[in-house]
């Protein structure tokens, strides 16, 4: 048959092409394993309990102790910090501004989203960390009592308190960004059904938005922990850093995080420093993987929830 | 029995936000009599803010009721949340303007630092860097991401389409540092420890920039109309040809867009460039050998590393950053014109 024949090279283009697309497909699989495969390679000589690493002479674990904690103080701090604020700025542009304000405001939050976080750490350490020095010396003299403002008070303003506020505008962009598409799916017709019952507006947003987007918020949250996680330059930039588990949070010496001890060190490091700096890359890895995963977890089950 | 309720008049809240001002700046400026110093404005606005919020409550309390009082107190909240939140973010723009402003000139943009100690110099070596750097990123990336996002909205079934489809997600949360990391294991590998090159920060950006590319490329497929494909099916076209043909031009302008603001999402990385691409003052026009200066480097190097006039070099730090945003922005801007004007192909 004439057509059979002139459908073969028809079906050859069909059979590159799919495979060309399912190949790229699995190169994306290839490289996470990659990435996986190498960082535990170079890891294992540090993880060795006889090696001599450097920088930690007691061993890996304990070496990587303080800076676990210092990330997740940090990142647990700030995500406190930025809920709700996300949460404000979310319903003030969904449900509270003029509609035409509204969608300006929603792209200069995209905007905000993308600015590089070595320019929120100069503008940490420039501007910001000068500017709360004098409140850490307030709370420390009339807070003191409390364990989280003992002193003595940093006197340049560059602790861990201040690195969990700039983490904190840093994450803001993207929660808010997913707070207000949430709040902007909630069905327009239960929120009418309030309207209609003589609920106020806050009664209405209690009733019927802030219900349906609860595990939305969740999800953003834990998006926002896993980017406060691994940031690094900002904290880098501003923080001053000592191997230390301390909730002391405006002293001079302050819990360091993984990766700005990974961004400062890593330049001058060589032999098993090295080995130990991309170990503790590969926690940072597990548990910003760990998170994530918890959050598209949140994402499917609400998903598969709404589908009823 | 019902409780009569009052109508505010309109400009009852305008005022009210007036007087609390006027009253939180009288209040601020009293201690100025004993100790004279600046006016505290920061003082003044939380203070006015704290004022209006309680004399709002109140008034509405008694006029109103609890439910509007409660009502109105939510407002001043999220309005309060807003403004905080807006507060640093035009602090940084404001600052980053400002102060960058002083250097942006003819030299920072034509020459490298190579030699200069003090004033002078500028960032050409870095721009340089991250143009180099980059646009290989995307070489990478582009391709590996678009063909990824076709096979998982046109052929992706079964468990490796799903496999992928979370791994992207994975993918998307990897810290930057770790992906400097692994691309510094790779290289290290095979080259030699203490290997630091342009292309290995390609490589690591790469890691960074696909899973943008699928996901943002993936949305836009899916939301080209199935009726175009069968139209084209039912021609007789090959699906090959279908996708080539009809579904990417249809979506053209989308995927563009994604792929100028997964751009924009890398350009600006510093930590694993810091780590596998060095520093350098001199110029290198080469990424596959030796040290190579990236603009974001270029801002973390002139901050960390301040030589004896220090003021020089935190204003090419500043000049560098507001170079910086300029670009993310002009990328930003260029993706959203693009799709405003590609809008009327597109089904939406």
């Amino acid at each position: 048959m004439a057509t059979a024949k002139s459908h073969i090279p028809q079906k050859r283009g069909d059979v590159v092409f799919s495979g060309l697309v399912k190949a790229s497909g699995i190169a994306i699989l290839v490289t996470l394993g990659a990435v996986a495969t190498f960082l535990i390679v170079e890891s294992l000589p540090a993880l060795d309990p006889a090696a001599q690493i450097g920088s930690a002479p007691d061993g890996f674990w304990s070496y990587v102790a303080p800076l676990v904690f210092g990330t997740l103080l940090a990142a647990i701090l700030a995500l406190a910090f930025a809920t709700p604020l996300a949460i404000g700025i979310g319903l003030f542009i969904s449900h509270y501004a003029p509609r035409r304000i509204a969608s300006t405001l929603g792209y200069v939050i995209d905007l905000l989203a993308a600015i590089p976080s070595v320019v929120y750490g100069l503008w940490g350490i420039q501007v910001l960390a000068p500017a709360v020095q004098p409140v850490y010396q307030w709370l420390n003299e009339n807070l003191g009592w409390l364990p989280l403002f003992v002193g003595p008070v940093s006197g340049t303003g560059r602790t861990i308190l201040t690195v969990s506020f700039v983490l904190a505008i840093m994450i803001l962009p993207i929660m808010s960004a997913l707070a207000r598409e949430i709040f902007l799916q909630t069905p327009k017709l239960n929120e009418e059904a309030a309207l209609a019952l003589g609920a106020t507006r806050w009664e209405m947003i209690r009733l019927s938005v802030l219900p349906f987007a609860r595990s939305g918020l969740l999800s953003s949250a834990m998006l926002g922990l896993g980017r406060a996680l691994g940031e690094t330059m900002a904290v880098a930039m501003v923080l001053s850093p000592a191997a230390v588990i301390t909730f002391a949070l405006i002293t001079p010496t302050n819990p360091s995080t993984i990766a700005s001890t990974i961004a400062l060190d890593f330049p001058e490091a060589a032999g098993l420093d090295v080995n130990a700096l991309i170990a503790a890359g590969l926690v940072l890895f597990i548990i910003t993987m760990a998170v994530n995963v918890t959050a598209r977890g949140i994402i499917t089950r609400s998903a598969r929830k709404g589908a009823f | 029995m019902q409780r009569p309720t009052v109508r505010l008049n309109r400009w009852f809240l305008p005022l009210l936000a007036a007087a609390s001002f006027g009253i939180s700046s009288i209040v601020v400026t009293i201690p100025m009599a004993s100790a004279p110093g600046d006016f505290n404005f920061v003082g003044a606005a939380a203070l006015g803010v704290v004022i209006y919020a309680i004399l709002s409550f109140l008034i509405t309390l008694i006029a109103q009721g609890p439910r509007v009082a409660q009502d109105r107190m939510m407002t001043t909240l999220v309005l309060v949340a807003f403004g905080i939140a807006v507060i640093p973010l035009v602090s940084l723009i404001s600052t980053v303007v400002t102060l960058g402003l002083a250097r942006f000139d003819g030299e920072f943009f034509g020459s490298s630092m190579r030699n200069v100690v003090g004033e002078g110099g500028g960032a050409l070596h870095a721009i340089i860097g991250t143009l180099e750097i980059t646009a290989l990123a995307a070489l990478i990336s582009i391709p590996v991401g678009l063909l990824t996002a076709i096979y998982l909205v046109e052929y992706g079934r079964g468990r490796l389409a799903r496999s992928v489809t979370a791994l992207v997600d994975v993918m998307t949360g990897i810290p930057s540092i770790v992906a400097g990391l692994f691309a510094f294991s790779v290289f290290a590998l095979f080259l030699g420890p203490g290997i630091r090159m342009g292309f290995a920060g390609a490589v690591a950006l790469s890691v960074l920039m696909t899973p943008v590319v699928v996901r943002s490329s993936e949305e836009m497929l899916r939301i080209v109309p199935m009726e175009l494909r069968e139209a084209s099916y039912a021609l007789g076209v090959p699906k090959w040809l279908t996708v080539l043909k009809v579904v990417l031009p249809t979506a053209v302008a989308g995927l563009v867009t994604g792929i100028m603001i997964s751009i924009a999402r890398v350009i600006g990385e510093t930590a694993p460039l810091l780590i596998v691409a060095g520093f350098t003052q001199s110029m290198n026009y080469n990424p596959f050998s030796e040290r190579m200066m990236t603009l974001p480097v270029f801002v973390y190097y002139s901050y960390a590393s301040q030589g004896a006039d220090t003021q020089s070099y935190i204003d090419r730090a500043w000049a560098g950053a507001l170079t910086l945003i300029v670009i993310v922005m002009v990328l930003n801007l260029g993706a959203r014109i693009i799709s405003r004007i590609a809008r009327p192909h597109t089904s939406r």
